[in-house]
């Protein structure tokens, strides 16, 4: 009741907030409920299904890239979010395969390689991606009449997104998938005595991860309107990372708080000038240093220190 | 019908190269309790992970009930009848006590009964009903091996692969569970354990398997292992258990 309330809260915040703000404001807000679209996907990866990746920003460039070839050339944006959605899904499911072999650090490595691999090709094949020029003129969609040109259209319609992709996540946490992909994450061979294909969740939660970046990545074009490599560079993926750690990996509503931690915190700091990347680094340590657990866990470990479990001995 | 629901002919297997089953041949009887005693390192649990295919047996066969399941995945041989409860700690802690049977399911494929199965088992382990929306790790030892044994019991096995039942448990529940194991021979489930506390399975067993480097040393009714001087000496170097 009490979650459902605070949902309700937040949602009616959410469309409040650009009402009043300067567009730069409105872009901020937008971007992060871009970056949250990528960070729900890695949180699937990551904090449900237990699988490291460092490609998450490659996928969001992915996705960016469709968006602005298609859309330069006239085609419409729901084009763009197939195309990407199918894409990412099935290299994701590649990406998946080393998984199946390797685990914990060796698995952020190979990750790794592939996020400069396409950080590589973005730059490197210019008469694909124009290279190290970008691409500009990026339109942004009109749905049924319903021009995003303005900034706090864009910004509605990015809500918009990000509201259909939770529901889904939700939808599939809650599941037998949800469930399967948790005890993926706690024990394998556990999982796997029990019947659970546990080659096909690894896979399954990599491609799924993956096309949720890529649908952010759809988003994050026509946000921007100008797009180049450097900016699906392993930092964006680093940064993708920190969001689900910082906001608490494993739980639904993390990705929401870490990445208004990553897009939002370091613009609020600004007033100390040149120190607020400063402020930032030494709020994230202190952060991961004293809660690992990241912000929810905070929450849950106030409420655990208020009423001890009922843990039982043998 | 076989008189055995269980079969091991020549079994060998292991991990690569290293062969830890090096010929194991035994066979379970039908609605019968079998333990499977030998010294560390016998090959006990590996022999379990090759049953349930979990390690490939490179040679020899696993007879199920009449047919090979030799190297078949632990899915389908869930779905044949063969359910497999782990040594240790088995269910996940994060999820709650309803979400881990729920997982014991996932061999049913879509359509199966979920909830009137869940509810059958909630009616044998009524503690399992009070905890059902608790955290697995909130549970005692004893209450979570409860859990792992009544989340396999969710598919309705005919043969139930138990390793070490009784470790980290005070006797009182290593009692209980082994009367549960008794209980569920005489409802038609057959039951292949494991046991490091030999004198007190086999007590409880009808037949017993002697396994040494992975191949096995002897077989027999559970009573005359018992008070074979050769198996006390494996254990005890010297008399009988």
């Amino acid at each position: 009741m009490m979650k459902k309330l605070a949902i309700l809260v937040a949602a009616v915040a959410l469309i409040a907030a650009p009402f009043g703000l300067k567009p730069y404001g409105i872009y901020l807000l937008s971007l992060w409920a871009v970056m949250t679209i990528a960070a729900i996907g890695l949180n699937l990866t990551l904090g449900y299904a237990g699988q490291i990746s460092l490609a998450q920003g490659s996928f969001v460039g992915i996705g960016a890239y469709i968006a602005a070839l298609l859309t330069t050339q006239g085609w419409p944006l729901g084009l763009a979010f197939a195309a990407a959605i199918v894409l990412c899904f099935a290299i994701g499911w590649l990406l998946g395969y080393p998984a199946l072999r390797v685990a914990h650090h060796y698995l952020a490595f190979v990750t790794l390689s592939f996020a400069t691999l396409v950080f590589l090709v973005l730059r490197n094949e210019e008469w694909l991606t124009k290279g190290v020029y970008g691409i500009s003129g990026i339109p942004r969609p009109t749905l049924a009449g319903w021009s995003t040109k303005a900034p706090l259209d864009f910004y509605f319609f990015c809500l918009l997104i990000l509201a259909l992709v939770a529901a889904a996540a939700g939808w599939m946490i809650r599941s037998p998938w949800g469930r399967a992909f948790t005890a993926l994450r706690e024990n394998p061979i556990r999982a796997s005595s029990l019947g659970v294909d546990t080659r096909r969740y690894t896979l399954m939660a990599f491609a799924i991860g993956s096309a949720l970046g890529g649908i952010a990545g759809v988003l994050y074009a026509p946000l921007v309107q100008f797009i180049e490599p450097t900016a699906f560079a392993l930092g964006l993926s680093l940064n993708l990372l920190l969001m689900v750690i910082v906001g608490g990996a494993g739980r639904f509503f993390g990705p929401f708080l870490g990445a208004a931690v990553s897009v939002l915190l370091p613009e609020w700091l600004r007033f100390s000038e040149g120190l607020y990347l400063m402020l930032y680094a030494v709020f994230v340590m202190l952060l991961l240093a004293f809660c690992p657990s990241g912000l929810l866990g905070l929450g849950a470990r106030a409420r655990k220190s208020w009423k001890p479990s009922s843990k039982s001995a043998n | 019908m076989e008189a055995e629901i269980l079969a091991l002919e020549g079994v060998v297997g292991g991990y690569g190269k290293l062969t830890v089953l090096n010929g194991t041949t035994f066979k379970v009887a039908r609605d019968t309790i079998t333990t499977v005693i030998g010294p560390n390192g016998a090959g006990k649990s590996t022999l379990f992970k090759a049953v349930f295919g979990l390690l490939p047996v490179q040679r020899g066969r696993i007879v199920f009930d009449g047919a090979d399941i030799t190297n078949l995945d632990p899915h389908a041989l869930l779905e044949r009848g063969i359910t497999y409860v782990p040594q240790g700690r088995n269910v996940f802690p994060e999820l709650s006590v309803l979400h881990n049977l729920e997982l014991g399911m996932t061999a049913a494929g879509p359509g199966a009964p979920v909830a009137a199965r869940i509810q059958s088992v909630m009616q044998r382990f009524p503690m399992l009903r009070e905890k059902a929306r608790a955290q697995a790790s909130t549970l005692s030892g004893g209450q979570q091996k409860l859990l792992e044994i009544a989340r396999a019991l969710l598919l309705e096995p005919r043969l139930m692969l138990i390793d070490e039942p009784s470790i980290g448990l005070s006797p009182r529940l290593v009692q209980e569970v082994f009367r549960i194991l008794q209980d569920l021979r005489s409802r038609g489930v057959s039951i292949l354990m494991i046991e490091q506390n030999a004198k007190r399975a086999l007590e409880i067993s009808d037949f017993g398997v002697v396994l040494e480097l992975g191949a096995t040393r002897m077989q027999g009714a559970a009573r005359d292992l018992l008070v074979d001087p050769r198996v006390g000496q494996l254990f005890l170097g010297g008399g009988t258990l």
